[in-house]
């Protein structure tokens, strides 16, 4: 394979499973330095021997944590060209009736304030690279950005915000003179390690493949990679004219009305 | 490893522009690439085109806007190649001016260039494209160049509005259409805001000739002003969203809309 980062350093955050975890490996494999923060150790070891990136433990929605993390990435590595903001939670999301005041701020200062201050402070880091202020910001979003769910209304609202956080990003960096970058993603339902987990513990688990899988007019399931090959895309040079643009990848799920 | 090993693509409008662009691109990553234009194929600028190119490329004459034509590419790749991974739909022309100044028959001119030849090529060759793509990991792929101008309006750009706004749609009911069905091909939309392109500078000479300006490089510095990154694209920008869509890395992209215009549209 091409190494199409190398001389890059990429930031992700929540690295430790699923789509961040794939995009550490990938930002490797592409040539990149990679620095990830996440909340399971265990798994971050694993991941840090498997592919010499570096674990932070570091929270996305704690503003205090966000300068001592960025100046261990410029100690470590002396640059920071990509920051994935990927980290996200869903657990206690619900409808506009049952969600709670406490859930729907957690999940808010997460998946929304979580994400503004990585890019915030990606850009602050960005700004000083050697050879002058360049990177690529990459925002994962989801479908549901333009299709919120009945019984998902913070992550769903959140994942909405993330568009006009990654437009105002993109602009305010091109019109004060940076080559940084800023572009959300959206991707459909992707076979997770938690998602294959949901299915297993169904009581049919295979009903409840079947169903995931038909979520899609493509009737299958984004694989961790793809969303990964995505993700590489952005960072690299090759899209050096891509900013504030929202990528899909989807199947088809939103290019027509769901479920028609 | 050169990605596209193995796979075949044909490029319409590839003489020059974004069309040559992609093509350059897609020979790199190992494609076979036939280029298609209004060009005779023994014209001078063929076959100095061919020549740089090497061996990976050919030439055919294609009228996008002709279905006979269509049909007889569509011969010719099967009896040449036997195959087609990639159609990029690519051809275009432009076609501005007052709402009440507009031709009939210069409206019906665009259209069939636009919006008819997207539709005749990706209808021609589905059975081609679905045959091959069921050999692939990301099965067979096509690329719609829409436009910024298919997203939002432009004054005195209604017709090129119209039509790379039927592109857009297009693009995601065939997707629907073929997902569905289980046809393994891929559509895709790409939305390139301003580039340096022959047909941009041609299009700003035109305005410039009818005074809107006084040259059409005042226009074109007044693009790049405009556009929030300060600059125009080079067509190898456009060529590199266009070979992520035809690599194995998009294969759960489709029905979907790739802009690459500096943060225009988002302005």
């Amino acid at each position: 394979m091409s190494k199409r980062l190398d001389g890059k350093v990429a930031l992700v955050t929540g690295g430790t499973s699923g789509i961040g975890a794939g995009s550490v490996r990938r930002l490797v494999a592409e040539g990149a330095r990679v620095a990830f923060t996440g909340s399971n150790a265990e798994a971050a070891a694993k991941i840090c021997a498997e592919t010499g990136a570096s674990f932070h433990p570091s929270r996305v929605e704690d503003p205090a944590g966000w300068p001592p993390l960025m100046a261990d990435i410029v100690k470590r590595y002396g640059r920071l060209d990509i920051a994935f903001a990927n980290a996200g939670i869903e657990a206690g999301d619900g409808s506009i009736e049952s969600i709670t005041f406490e859930a729907w701020n957690r999940l808010l200062s997460v998946n929304m304030t979580g994400v503004m201050l990585t890019a915030q402070a990606a850009v602050k880091t960005m700004r000083n690279n050697p050879g002058g202020p360049t990177g690529s910001i990459i925002l994962n979003s989801s479908m549901n950005a333009y299709r919120p769910m009945g019984n998902f209304i913070a992550y769903s609202t959140a994942k909405m915000a993330l568009i006009a956080i990654g437009k105002s990003v993109a602009l305010h960096c091109a019109s004060s003179g940076t080559k940084i970058r800023c572009n959300t993603i959206h991707p459909g339902v992707v076979e997770t390690d938690m998602i294959r987990g949901v299915i297993n513990r169904a009581p049919d688990p295979k009903a409840a493949r079947a169903q995931f899988e038909g979520m899609a007019p493509m009737k299958r399931m984004a694989q961790v990679d793809e969303v990964a090959g995505l993700v590489v895309f952005l960072a690299s040079d090759e899209a050096a004219f891509v900013s504030g643009s929202e990528y899909g990848m989807d199947g088809a799920t939103t290019a027509g009305m769901m479920g028609v | 490893m050169k990605r596209l090993e193995g796979r075949v693509a044909l490029i319409t409008g590839a003489m020059r522009g974004i069309g040559l662009a992609i093509a350059e691109r897609y020979l790199e990553e190992g494609a076979r690439v036939v280029l298609a234009d209004l060009a005779q194929p023994a014209a001078d600028e063929v076959r100095v085109t061919l020549a740089r190119l090497g061996s990976g490329a050919s030439y055919l004459q294609l009228d996008v806007a002709q279905e006979a034509a269509w049909v007889a590419a569509e011969k010719s790749l099967r009896s040449t190649h036997g195959r087609l991974d990639i159609l990029v739909n690519n051809a275009g022309i432009d076609c501005t001016g007052a709402i009440e100044s507009l031709e009939y028959s210069a409206w019906r001119r665009i259209m069939s260039i636009n919006v008819d030849g997207v539709f005749l090529g990706t209808k021609t060759f589905t059975h081609l494209l679905g045959e091959s793509g069921k050999t692939t990991k990301c099965g067979s792929s096509i690329i719609n160049m829409s436009s910024i101008m298919g997203l939002v309006g432009l004054s005195e750009a209604s017709a090129y509005n119209a039509g790379k706004g039927a592109v857009r749609l297009f693009t995601k009911a065939v997707a629907l259409e073929y997902a569905k069905k289980g046809t393994p091909i891929r559509v895709n939309s790409i939305h390139p805001g301003f580039v340096k392109t022959p047909l941009l500078e041609i299009g700003m000479q035109k305005w410039a000739d009818r005074g809107i300006a006084a040259s059409a490089k005042e226009l074109i510095d007044g693009l790049a002003a405009s556009t929030p990154n300060g600059r125009l694209a080079e067509p190898s920008e456009i060529a590199g969203v266009a070979f992520f869509l035809a690599s194995d890395d998009s294969s759960y992209c489709t029905g979907a809309e790739f802009v690459v215009d500096g943060g225009w549209t988002a302005q």
